[in-house]
């Protein structure tokens, strides 16, 4: 349910932007989730179906899902985060905190905890459209 | 664009005042003055949380023996209560293991648990810091409006230049300043009262270098019996009557 946050930051934040352009009437949302966060799609589009304001009445969300790049810091090597390697405990902790994954993700080259998440880490407003 | 930075003052407007307890380096003590500090807070009837943002060495828990304990889940993540304090930690989610984390990750998680913590109507939140004045500070300074410093050294010269550094950003930047402690004191010296008046600072308590403390961690009431502990309230009982006045 951290998802409702996650919805009402995004809320906030498409409203914050629709007001700077003065956009009287939203159209559209685009939002990123990375895989890493392990957001729930379903929680999240229903949190934001109760949470928008009248402006947003005819909104669309649009939910675009992007791969986890990892890069080692020592080695270069890129990787894939998948959370299937994971234990339950493991994956809801890196959902709460991505950057926790620091503390049980190793780089599988060198061992290595110094990575970079390159894409993919969380939330993101991509787009928004509307009428002026 | 991140979301996530335009609820955090939003999370936070319930909260009367936020004190960031901090300090130029590393082993002054600013941990134990932060835990005690809350825990002082709240023994004076005020409701109280705690945020340990020294994300790769967290000791609050370690302090006050937190153990079994996780948040729970309801819209965001709301803080258990732990001695009296609502207590958040990156080590619910880290657990005991190492953390290294980056600039960039710390900005991160910071943000990512300003941004879903759901604190109650408090009168006080304490924040410990990680020392310096790295990402947290200066992400701190810029996502929370209400931030104010109290500021943790030790008799040592060498720990107060790193305190004149942190207090001319905070000056510059206009945060205000609640004042300095002098932490783990052995002589009648008052050089570093001198100079945190000279820095135009409320030079707020000396603390005696108290041996009881170690044999006090993990255990509250221990602590709040310590020479330290006794200092603290003193500090605590100021704090609160500004905040009435």
């Amino acid at each position: 349910m951290h998802e409702w946050a996650l919805a009402e930051a995004i809320i906030t934040a498409a409203q914050q932007i629709a007001e700077k352009e003065k956009l009287h009437e939203i159209k559209e949302v685009t939002i990123k989730i990375g895989e890493l966060q392990q957001v729930e799609e379903d929680i999240l589009c229903f949190a934001l179906s109760q949470l928008k304001p009248a402006s947003f009445k005819n909104a669309e969300f649009h939910i675009a899902k992007a791969k986890t790049t990892l890069k080692c810091r020592v080695c270069g090597n890129t990787w894939l985060f998948s959370k299937n390697k994971l234990d339950e405990d493991t994956a809801e902790a890196i959902h709460f905190v991505p950057e926790v994954a620091h503390a049980y993700i190793k780089c599988p080259k060198c061992g290595s905890p110094d990575f970079e998440i390159t894409e993919g880490r969380g939330v993101w407003l991509e787009n928004i459209k509307g009428v002026r | 664009m991140d979301p996530r930075t335009t609820v955090i003052n939003e999370r936070l407007k319930r909260i009367g005042r936020i004190i960031a307890v901090s300090s130029g380096k590393g082993g002054v003590g600013k941990s134990l003055v932060a835990t005690t500090l809350a825990l002082a807070l709240s023994r004076r009837g005020c409701k109280v949380g705690l945020f340990d943002l020294d994300f790769t060495s967290p000791s609050t828990h370690l302090i006050m023996g937190v153990k079994d304990v996780q948040p729970k889940e309801d819209k965001g993540i709301v803080p258990p209560v732990v001695k009296g304090l609502e207590y958040m930690s990156l080590v619910y989610y880290s657990a005991d293991y190492t953390t290294p984390l980056r600039g960039a990750d710390v900005s991160n998680a910071l943000i990512e648990l300003l941004s879903v913590t759901l604190w109650s109507a408090l009168d006080f939140l304490v924040i410990d810091m990680p020392p310096g004045i790295g990402d947290a500070v200066l992400d701190l300074i810029r996502l929370v409006k209400r931030i104010e410093f109290l500021i943790v050294t030790t008799p040592s010269q060498l720990a107060f230049e790193t305190v004149k550094k942190l207090v001319s950003l905070l000056q510059n930047l206009k945060v205000p300043i609640i004042g300095v402690v002098e932490n783990m004191k052995m002589s009648k010296a008052k050089s570093i009262r001198r100079q945190t008046e000279t820095l135009g600072l409320k030079f707020l308590a000396e603390i005696p270098y108290d041996l009881k403390v170690e044999g006090a961690i993990g255990d509250e009431a221990k602590l709040l019996d310590t020479v330290l502990a006794q200092k603290v309230k003193e500090i605590a009982k100021g704090i609160t009557e500004i905040a009435r006045n």
